[in-house]
């Protein structure tokens, strides 16, 4: 019973490190830079719903503040690309690199000052409910955290494979010259990328933020999130889920049954070991870039 | 030199469809293109013949948007379009077929052709189009769902001419279809873009290393070495010629070396 408990929360944790993995595996396969302040958008994600929702602040309902914080966070991708990466086109990756990593500070400070760097939690209607069933008991906000991150994955699917802006992302990441040559606006599609990582950052933050206190600093478990996509192999979408969920499920079970420490280093063991072994990640070659 | 005649004034000389008008191109301080002007009229199929190197790409290129020229005018029926992005070119009728077929490898061969649409909203026409395309190739219809990456070279040339066709172009910049084809297939694909040229009335220029069937295909022709236009006329003229004839030699021996120095030798044009 208590082991069912534990994977749920493994699993409800690596959903949201999944999620962030899958706002760097985007951004790099259509553009080809690593955000490193994808971690930071997540926290930010978070902090703007708790600024719409709870009552210390604007008091909408939570269900309003969610679509309206994804929708802040989807234009903030946007306006990010738009009006600051897409002018350094042609600059080298490492100058994009720090640009990332800058942004990433830049966010934390003015997360700070706007909600300080007191930890807060974000109100939801759900919070401290459990559901029963059999001898479990199970959190309401863990079982939401599987079962959005499942409906999102699902929404993802449809979208690069059935609507005309996901097919036109596919095929700018396989092929940008020919995307070109089709009339498909690369650097306009460049920019919905970022709006929908950011948008995927939003709703990461916010299940993150759901199910514990966040503060400024959270951000940096983008780097857990890193890690989790490099297992994927940092070319697929399915993979950074699933990169997301073994370092989710890995590090409960490593602090519960390992030595003491094991479980901050179990993901970047494994990750290790991955990259020995399996270099490209653990859906390379036939399945990379599908989805 | 002398330049293709148009008579606007006479109503039976076709309208220009594209003109180019003392173009140069960089790739930073490299030129490749060295003021080139040339004319492509209505219903016709424009070959522009050179080696390896001389600017025939960066010339497409240029044309389709993907470059910016530095210098010079590209007029398509009347308005100029060198300083428009490629996705408003494309919109107003010039479809660029890339050297190399450059199709999206890990889609499907109908999602490839269905790109080719992507500057259009015309549901119906467009399935109708994709009826059209698959009646030239129908290989493609029999390899639909199958990854286009999966395809042969030839295979994906089609794909790439059929996905361009999906466009709705008035004027098909065709880089190097023959490459890395064999002559049967060559031939082939030859075949095809003359019907399409007749049959769905697209105005053609071919960009081609393979002298014989582009002359062949063509109704006019420009030679172009290092970045500049050396010769032009009537295609037939062209292959009549004896320093064409010394460039098949050159071409068909498969020995571009000694076919690219023969070239250079040739100073007639000049
Ligand atoms: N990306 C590039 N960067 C720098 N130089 C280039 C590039 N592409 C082509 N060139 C140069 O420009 C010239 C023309 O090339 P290109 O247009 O590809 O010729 P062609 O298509 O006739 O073989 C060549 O000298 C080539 O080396
Ligand atoms: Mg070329």
């Amino acid at each position: 019973m208590d082991f069912l408990q534990l994977i749920l929360s493994g699993l409800a944790n690596g959903c949201v490190y999944g999620l962030i993995a899958l706002g760097f595996v985007l951004i790099y396969k259509a553009t080809e830079a690593v955000n490193f302040a994808q971690g930071d958008f997540m926290m930010l994600g978070a902090f703007v719903c708790i600024g719409f929702t709870n009552q210390d602040y604007m008091g909408l309902d939570f269900m309003l503040a969610v679509p309206l914080s994804i929708l802040v966070m989807g234009a903030f991708g946007y306006a990010f690309n738009w009006g600051i990466l897409r002018h350094m086109f042609g600059q080298s990756q490492t100058s994009i690199v720090i640009l990332t990593i800058a942004m990433g500070f830049i966010i934390r400070f003015i997360a700070g000052t706007i909600w300080s760097h007191e930890p807060t939690s974000l109100e939801t209607p759900f919070a401290g409910q459990e559901v029963r069933a059999g001898g479990l008991v199970l959190g309401v906000n863990e079982v939401m955290i599987v079962v959005v991150t499942a409906a999102l994955t699902l929404l993802f699917y449809l979208f690069f494979s059935k609507s005309r802006i996901g097919l036109a992302m596919q095929a700018a990441s396989q092929n940008q010259l020919a995307a070109y040559y089709m009339g498909i606006p690369v650097k306009r599609i460049h920019s919905l990328v970022w709006g929908l990582s950011g948008m995927v950052a939003a709703v990461a933050g916010i299940l993150f933020a759901s199910k514990g206190a966040i503060d400024p600093s959270t951000g940096l478990l983008g780097i857990k999130a890193f890690a989790a996509a490099a297992i994927g192999g940092f070319g697929s979408l399915p993979g950074a889920l699933l990169g997301g969920i073994i370092i989710g499920l890995v590090e409960p079970l490593a602090s519960r049954y390992g030595p003491a420490g094991i479980s901050q280093i179990a993901p970047y063991a494994i990750l290790l070991l991955i990259l020995i072994f399996r270099p490209g990640g653990i859906f390379s070659q036939t399945q990379r870039k599908k989805v | 030199m002398s330049t293709q005649t148009s008579t606007d004034a006479g109503t039976a000389a076709p309208k220009v469809v594209l003109q180019i008008d003392n173009l140069e191109s960089y790739y930073g301080p490299i030129m490749a293109i060295r003021g080139v002007s040339l004319k492509v009229h209505e219903g016709q199929i424009v070959t522009v013949l050179g080696a390896n190197g001389a600017g025939k790409t960066t010339l497409l290129k240029t044309v389709s948007g993907v470059m910016d020229p530095e210098k010079g005018t590209v007029n398509m029926m009347g308005a100029d379009i060198q300083t428009m992005e490629a996705d408003a070119i494309v919109r107003r009728g010039i479809v660029h077929v890339p050297e190399g077929r450059e199709i999206f490898p890990l889609m499907t061969v109908a999602e490839n052709i269905a790109m080719g649409a992507f500057t259009r909203n015309d549901k119906g026409a467009i399935a109708a189009d994709e009826e059209m395309v698959y009646s030239y190739f129908p290989i493609l219809k029999e390899r639909r769902s199958q990854r286009a990456g999966t395809l042969s070279g030839g295979q994906q040339q089609m794909l790439a001419i059929g996905r361009g066709l999906m466009a709705q172009p008035k004027l098909m910049l065709l880089d190097e279809p023959s490459l890395g084809l064999s002559p049967l297939l060559t031939q082939e694909i030859f075949e095809i873009i003359v019907r399409l040229n007749k049959e769905q009335k697209v105005t053609m220029m071919l960009v081609e290393q393979n002298a014989k069937v582009a002359l062949d295909a063509a109704d006019y022709g420009y030679v172009m070495e290092l970045g500049r236009i050396v010769m032009n006329d009537r295609a037939e003229v062209l292959a009549a010629s004896k320093d064409i004839q010394e460039f098949y030699l050159g071409v068909s021996q498969d020995e571009n070396q000694r076919g690219q120095r023969r070239w250079k030798q040739r100073k007639t044009w000049r």
